[in-house]
């Protein structure tokens, strides 16, 4: 197992070394940050040419990304072109509150997800599994951002009309309240879990539903009920844990997905996370801000996938991990 | 279908007995005995009876075809110009009285002509993406598949590497930094990035049919390469082909929709309906203008995945058989 | 005559499909004695497995439906029994083996949790220790080397053949009076078959439990079975014991099936198919269903089905409707029998 750990996590490292040297020279080529600076009207000519210097903006592609490498290991992703303020701090402050939203949405979603995947299967054409169906059909057409929006007017307006707020419509916090885990912190995450949850809900119930479909039929289930088994024992000693298994893939597939929609989330509801961050940055645009949002994601991505590949190995017993 | 089995001319050892009436099984009587069909009839016309069955496909698909419709002939359907402002009509709700349909918007213009303008870019973008990534894909996952080696190689570990990627996020940094909020420039940067799900499909239709015998028949005929991929392993793939280029289509008009909501994909003066709920997003008041883009784009996808189930039962060979 | 073990009167089942009603099974009738190997045969598609899915209640109802039919097993017709009761029986007093090992076992359990789960089931006060010592026992019986520590291992680590001993074992973990084996050799090698045939004929001695061996193979019917029943589309065309069969069949279907096998000796320069192919079962022939590829085919047979009746004293039956023009014919195999 730990050979097998080591030698994915070797792996990777080309993996992410070729996917962030890629993106790099296409943000440098594209956002030209030396033309950046000079448009801008807050920098001045002296200070150019110490930006220069000191990020090597005059240097080949290659050149430039091997400083951008040593400045992720040894200055935690180096600072900002414009302006002096390291990264790190950022960083850390915004990571937090975004995996507190996808990590709550990813539990939740997936926790309901496997239930209504089971008990449609086994209730199938039940009233049950037409009603959610339909909300996965919807769910999939469903852009992230238009059901977010919903949900804030409808908030909004359940505010306006009624003077009570369930759900905050933006931000992480009301002023002076802190804390990860208050009420207050909870209302204002709401609506963005919601969000979230419901997009994914959608692709999980679905998926595991065929999946329970799909083992209902086979051989050994059938021997399951030759044997005597009560239907309940059916259910959950034989169909269960093999229908869970495809899930594991399912999910390290979404999470990129995730990531994506706790971006458009953060923006609606002015989450201070990392998407709205990143967005930021993308809006200067500030090449070593952008970087250090995709170094993160790609790497936290990569590991997600590795979690689920090692979950895998111990689902499923044909699967040998050396 | 196949044609009975004909007995072996020659020995034949029960002879017919005594005969009253000439009763003799000949194959077409007992092909006709058993109510079988003799028409031969092609792969397509089954496919298309298994498509008709389904009636959520079909209406999805009538459904389809009017609002694409709608689109194509947007100049002579919409009532006003994407660009019409009326400082006396501002953020007025939807009536049918006052020919707003949709309602204004904060600068007077008709949000249903709107709306319209952008079903006809979300069209062009659709089908331009889904129909590039399927090329790209099939071309490439062909090669990989039936030529394999390092070739293979090389090209599952750029798909790999496309599926670690946060999807949203580089497709943001490029279409902010080369799509210049230009229309053509963020379909292409979309088709660059689908083409990788179609491949793997195809690649694994080409490696499993590449061993199958008739594959080494076609060889032993004389047959190259590039006719056994073409004539006899390539009609094989047309099934996923169609399917995923359809569903493409929707995954397509919801990404371009997300790009341009956040403000870094198709820009105005060109029409979008993602652009059109962004600004939905700063009247929260007048929800018009945020629920009828949006309801737009969720028909649309929901009619193309309607669709695509229905292709993807009647190109799919494999159906589930009740057994004896 | 003893008392049947089974008692089948009618047995009739119907499957809804896209295309129309399958008919699968149709008036099936036949009994079984206490201890005797009863071997049902014919092609895909006759009915041979559905007929015996349904004893069990192993048929999805829907698309599926018993639409006649009464199973006297037991004092009760298994046909109408609640699910609680059929549950009783099921792997208890009647166990079935199915056709391949190894999509029939659970792939991400051990074999010792898929044996000692049939035991459990219909005995859950035994201890867990003196269940897992029987599940040992029985693998040794059916020849499984190494029982001990096969027991901890995964259906993908065992043979073909060491799959369906494992099969075999956990049917007849609980000792059952009708054992039903539907085709278990047909997924093996030739030479495993008669590894797994050698496993069957040992433990039918040892048990003594009343088998019903469904395949579509002559040649281990020859070899296994007491009685036989032929089956096409869906209907018992020919029944009696095997020597009677094989020596003098009396159905143009059974003297079709031994014709077209190939004879080790003497000279044969042709195969012999049937003519014609076998039947839509949602449309099928009028009359007598195997009447467009019969030599004897008379203008009755296409009005009349044919009913399974008595040929001779030895409890021969035959549905065909001049079965009597074909006394005194020799098959293939009259030598090889007498």
């Amino acid at each position: 197992m730990l050979v097998y750990i080591t030698r994915r996590i070797l792996y990777s490292i080309p993996v992410l070394i070729a996917t962030t040297f890629i993106t790099f020279w296409a943000v440098v080529k594209a956002g030209n940050p030396i033309y950046q600076l000079e448009i801008n009207p807050r920098v001045d000519r002296h200070t150019i040419h110490l930006l220069i210097v000191k990020d090597h903006l005059n240097r080949s592609v290659p050149v430039q990304y091997w400083y951008w490498i040593k400045n992720v290991f040894t200055h935690h992703f180096g600072y900002y072109l414009i302006g002096d303020q390291p990264i790190w701090p950022d960083i850390t402050r915004t990571l937090g509150h975004t995996l507190q939203v996808v990590g709550l949405s990813l539990v939740i979603a997936f926790v309901l997800g496997v239930a209504i995947g089971i008990y449609s299967a086994v209730r199938q054409y039940s009233v049950f599994d037409y009603f959610f169906t339909t909300f996965s059909f919807l769910g999939f057409a469903m852009p992230t951002f238009w059901l977010a929006l919903l949900l804030q007017i409808a908030f909004t307006d359940i505010y306006l009309h009624w003077g009570t707020r369930i759900f905050y419509t933006s931000g992480l916090n009301n002023a002076g309240q802190g804390g990860a885990w208050t009420l207050d912190r909870l209302q204002h995450i709401a609506l963005p879990v919601v969000t979230l949850t419901i997009i994914s809900l959608a692709v999980y119930s679905r998926y595991m539903r065929a999946s329970m479909l799909d083992v209902l039929n086979t051989d050994y289930v059938r021997t399951a009920r030759a044997k005597g088994l009560t239907e309940r024992r059916v259910i959950m000693g034989h169909v269960f844990r093999n229908a869970l298994i495809p899930m594991a893939t399912v999910l390290a597939l979404d999470i990129g997905a995730i990531f994506g929609g706790a971006i458009i989330t953060e923006s609606i509801f002015q989450i201070d996370g990392i998407g709205q961050w990143f967005l930021r940055e993308l809006s200067v645009p500030d090449v070593y801000g952008v970087m250090a949002y995709l170094l993160i994601t790609a790497t936290m991505i990569i590991v997600f996938n590795l979690l689920a590949d090692i979950a895998y190995g111990f689902l499923d017993p044909r699967i040998r991990l050396d | 279908m196949t044609e009975p089995s004909v007995s072996h001319p020659g020995k034949h050892e029960a002879a017919p007995l005594a005969d009253p009436i000439g009763f003799q099984p000949a194959a077409a009587e007992t092909a006709v005995a058993q109510g079988l069909e003799l028409k031969a009839r092609s792969q397509w016309s089954y496919a298309r009876t298994r498509f008709l069955r389904h009636r959520l496909a079909v209406a999805s698909l009538v459904l389809l075809i009017i609002i694409f419709g709608v689109g194509i002939f947007a100049n002579y359907i919409a009532p006003y110009s994407y660009f019409a402002i009326d400082l006396n009509h501002l953020l007025e709700s939807p009536s049918i009285a006052s020919k707003h349909y949709f309602g204004t918007d904060g600068l007077g213009s008709d949000e249903f002509s709107r709306v319209i303008y952008g079903i006809r870019t979300s069209l062009e973008v659709g089908v331009f993406v889904a129909f590039i990534s399927s090329i790209l894909g099939l071309v490439i996952g062909a090669i990989a598949g039936y030529f394999r080696g390092w070739l293979d190689n090389l090209l599952m570990r750029i798909t790999d590497l496309v599926l670690t990627l946060p999807a949203l996020a580089i497709l943001l940094v490029f279409s902010a930094l080369w799509g210049a909020g230009n229309q053509w420039r963020v379909s292409v940067i979309l088709a660059l990035f689908f083409w990788t799900g179609l491949a793997r499909v195809v690649r694994g239709v080409f490696l499993s049919l590449r061993e199958k015998e008739f594959v080494e028949a076609a060889k032993a005929c004389g047959a190259g390469d590039a006719r056994i991929m073409f004539r006899h392993i390539l009609p094989n793939t047309l099934g996923p082909v169609v399917v995923n280029g359809t569903l493409a289509v929707a995954t397509a008009i919801l990404t371009e929709a997300a790009l341009s909501f956040l403000g870094f994909g198709i820009k105005p003066p060109t029409p979008s309906l993602g652009s059109l709920v962004a600004n939905g997003e700063t009247y929260p008041q007048a929800w018009w203008l945020t629920v009828f883009p949006g309801l737009t784009i969720v028909i649309i996808v929901l009619c193309i995945n309607f669709v695509g189930d229905g292709l993807r039962d009647a190109l799919d060979p494999t159906q589930r058989r009740v057994r004896a | 005559m003893p008392e049947p073990l089974l008692s089948i009167h009618d047995l009739g089942v119907e499957f809804k499909t896209e295309d129309g009603v399958v008919h699968a099974v149709d008036g099936v009738s036949y009994d079984l004695f206490p201890g005797e190997i009863l071997g049902i045969v014919g092609e895909s598609g006759s009915g041979k497995s559905v007929s015996t899915l349904a004893l069990l209640g192993l048929i999805p109802q829907p698309p599926g439906r018993i639409v006649s039919g009464t199973a006297e097993f037991q004092g009760s017709d298994l046909l109408r029994l609640k699910k609680r009761e059929l549950r009783r029986v099921r792997g208890n007093e009647v166990a079935m083996i199915f056709q391949d090992p190894m999509t029939s076992l659970n792939p991400v359990l051990t074999i010792g949790h898929q044996l000692g789960e049939a035991i459990r089931t219909h005995h859950p006060d035994e201890k867990k220790d003196k269940v897992k010592a029987r599940v040992i026992d029985l693998l040794r019986l059916v020849g499984v080397p190494n029982p001990e520590a096969r027991y901890d291992q995964y259906p993908h680590e065992f043979s073909g053949g060491m799959r369906q001993r494992a099969m075999i074992a956990m049917s007849i973990s609980n000792s059952p009076s009708l054992l039903i084996a539907d085709e278990p050799t047909t997924a093996l090698d030739v030479t495993i078959q008669a590894q797994v045939l050698d496993v069957m004929k040992r433990v039918q001695a040892e048990t003594h439990a009343a088998t019903i061996l469904i395949t579509h193979d002559l040649g281990i019917v020859a070899e296994m079975c007491d009685r036989v029943l032929v089956m096409y589309a869906g209907h018992i065309v020919e029944s009696g014991d095997v020597e009677t069969i094989f020596r003098s069949p009396r159905h143009p279907y059974t003297i079709g099936l031994m014709n077209s096998l190939p004879k080790l000796t003497g000279d044969e320069e042709w195969l012999e198919p049937i003519a014609g192919a076998p039947p839509s079962l949602i449309d099928l022939p009028s009359g007598c269903p195997f009447h467009p590829r019969c030599f004897l085919a008379r203008e009755r047979c296409r009005e009349e089905v044919p009913p399974l009746r008595e040929i001779d004293a030895s409890g021969h039956l035959s549905a065909c409707h001049f079965a009597e023009e074909l006394i005194g014919r020799k098959s293939k195999f009259s030598e090889a029998v007498a």
